[in-house]
């Protein structure tokens, strides 16, 4: 595997809480233009691991590099800049604005207008202005939900919520779009469309990563994943392998006693 | 009518250019006329008027925080003490400095704006009941500070204020003296009435493009939910700075204005009642709205003057004697006004659309 195809490369990351370790030594590759699915039980660290590759905390431990620069210690807003967008597990969006405006925030990172720009509102801004829109337009249609441009994002279907979020972080020009249990609270059909739309975003070179629940979606669906239990990383690979690696199977169903 | 449906009324007028023009050509009619119309009355009328386009000012620069940016604050009238402190000192014979306006008054707002920023640093991790304690306490730091800095060197001259403070001059023309043109009487009030329109009208304009800009929307943005704004790429840390100094230097603007149309200052001008009262209008008139905003700043600003001016000679005319004073009515006016607005009108006589939205339970 060469050093270009790989997009994020983690090294021993560690974090804790307190007494708890939500992550220990947990290393983990992500090559370019593949959907990684990451899962594991409730309390396994998948979420922690999002947090510490968003910026959102900082690792007590290890590094990781992300396109060839080292992310750790850099706030949100920064990360986002260097290409990571994310989703939240319990959604996130800005409830009072319509969808069109919850998108058009998400280009904020790729666009510059300042105070003084917004009060002169010279040519450049409002050109830069008439591209956020436009863009930002077609990312709602990207997503399947240009219908509801005008509506209030909070009283948008939860499915198309989710879509909605996909798509404002998708303004922001990621490398890496990192879900977290997208599919949550969804019904088959809207599970089958978001799969659909996770196959088309990484066909559009977009790296997806993945944490799910559904391990029906994921193992379908991923190129490769990894798994994780009680903080640790105790499988990677290939769904087809890890599906039938015995650590993984004890973590799910629990193992007999030793 | 147009308090109940404005948008509607708004979208009427849209629909219909022609009748819109004529609208905002009737409306710049009547302001042109107006002090002229008031002076008639009493030159008291026209310097309450500038009061209230005053206390405009002030409400659209809290707006730009408290609004837009959801920072709730309870010190702002700091700043516009900052500002008029600002002028007071450069224009008087205090320290027998006499810059010109034009260049104070952006010292002021660039002082205002330094003090803004002052207070949003070490508050930016702070939200609502918190963030409104410590900025109370900063009013009240800034004015106690105007009160004692007296000595041991005399800075601020301590209660006694700041006084004779210039009228704004250029070359020859003065704001503070009656001039005759075209047969009519300008008088000082008169003059400062036309500069202050202008300055509203500035700032009209500047409050509605932050609005509708890639900042503005941040700033909601960061109201709404700040871990998914800095998710977006947003630099809250900046951005609710930005509010707090955009904010900060209008109050300053304002208060440069203050100190040379009142000609003295001291420290009781800028007590916590008058932050509440900024507060007040912006919440009464609609956050978030600019128009909303004017119109909570010319009710409250006007209302308790009317009363003034009406309650003693209807009370002596229907019983032979003053029973209420007028003080206490519009405290009680004020309170009456407010709980109505709590329960009819939460977000404002005249909300803006976002803020209503949040009031308006859609599901």
């Amino acid at each position: 595997m060469s050093a270009t195809q790989v997009l994020l490369e983690a090294r021993r990351l560690d974090k804790r809480f307190g007494g708890v370790a939500a992550l220990a030594d947990v290393s983990l590759t992500i090559r370019r233009n593949e959907i990684y699915g990451l899962i594991g039980p409730n309390g396994a660290g998948k979420t922690t691991l999002f947090n510490v590759l968003t910026g959102l905390y900082e690792p007590d431990g290890g590094r990781f590099e992300f396109d060839g620069i080292n992310l750790i210690g850099l706030k949100p807003h920064r990360v986002v800049g260097h290409g990571i967008a994310r989703t939240f597990q319990n959604i996130r969006l800005f409830g009072n604005m319509t969808a069109l405006e919850n998108v058009m925030v998400g280009r904020h990172v790729r666009t510059h207008a300042g105070a003084l720009g917004a009060i002169l509102r010279g040519r450049r801004t409002v050109a830069e202005e008439s591209a956020i829109r436009r863009r930002a337009r077609e990312l709602l249609d990207y997503v399947g939900i240009a219908r509801h441009s005008q509506a209030l994002s909070k009283n948008l279907s939860y499915g198309d919520q989710r879509r909605l979020e996909i798509a404002r972080a998708l303004a922001t020009e990621p490398k890496l779009l990192a879900l977290d249990e997208p599919a949550a609270g969804m019904n088959a059909t809207e599970t089958a469309d978001l799969r659909r739309l996770l196959i088309k975003i990484r066909d559009d070179a977009v790296t997806v990563l993945l944490i799910e629940h559904d391990v029906k979606l994921v193992m379908g669906l991923c190129d490769r994943v990894a798994v994780l239990d009680y903080g640790r990383k105790i499988a990677e690979g290939e769904p087809a392998a890890v599906k039938n690696d015995p650590e993984v199977i004890r973590a799910y169903l629990g193992g007999a006693l030793p | 009518m147009i308090f109940s449906h404005p948008a509607a009324w708004f979208e009427r007028l849209r629909r219909h250019p022609a009748a819109a023009r004529a609208g905002i050509a009737l409306i710049a009619a009547s302001l042109l006329v107006l002090p002229f119309a008031l002076a008639s009355v009493g030159t008291a009328w026209v310097r309450i008027t500038n009061l209230a386009i005053l206390f405009a000012l002030l409400s659209l620069g809290l707006n730009i925080v408290v609004g837009f940016a959801g920072l709730l604050d309870l010190g702002y009238i700091a700043f516009y003490a900052v500002g008029a402190y600002c002028y007071a000192l450069l224009a008087s014979p205090h320290f027998g400095l006499h810059l010109p306006f034009w260049l104070i008054l952006p010292i002021g707002a660039a002082v205002a704006c330094l003090f803004g920023v002052l207070l949003g640093a070490p508050t930016l991790k702070l939200r609502g009941d918190y963030l409104a304690i410590v900025t109370l306490g900063f009013g009240e730091i800034v004015r106690i500070f105007l009160n004692n800095l007296s000595q041991p060197v005399n800075i601020t001259n301590g209660p006694q204020g700041v006084t004779p403070i210039d009228p704004f001059t250029l070359g020859a023309f003065s704001f503070s003296r009656s001039d005759t043109l075209l047969g009519l009487n300008f008088s000082g009030p008169i003059k400062y009435y036309y500069l202050l329109l202008l300055v509203l009208l500035a700032v009209i304009v500047v409050n509605l493009r932050l609005q509708d800009s890639r900042l503005g929307r941040a700033w909601v943005a960061i109201r709404e939910d700040e871990v998914a704004a800095q998710a977006m790429g947003i630099n809250t840390r900046n951005v609710k700075l930005l509010a707090f100094a955009m904010g900060a230097s209008f109050g300053g603007v304002a208060g440069g204005m203050f100190a040379a149309m009142q000609g003295f200052i001291s420290p009781e001008s800028f007590v916590l009642v008058e932050s509440i009262m900024v507060l007040s209008m912006v919440v009464l008139g609609g956050m978030g709205n600019v128009w909303g905003v004017i119109l909570g700043a010319i009710l409250l600003s006007f209302v308790p003057e009317i009363l003034r001016y009406t309650v003693e000679p209807v009370q002596k005319a229907v019983f032979g004697h003053m029973i209420v004073e007028p003080e206490v009515i519009r405290m009680l006016l004020f309170g009456l006004a407010l709980v109505l607005m709590m329960l009819y009108r939460p977000a404002g006589l005249w909300p803006s659309t976002t803020r209503k939205r949040e009031f308006i339970d859609a599901e």
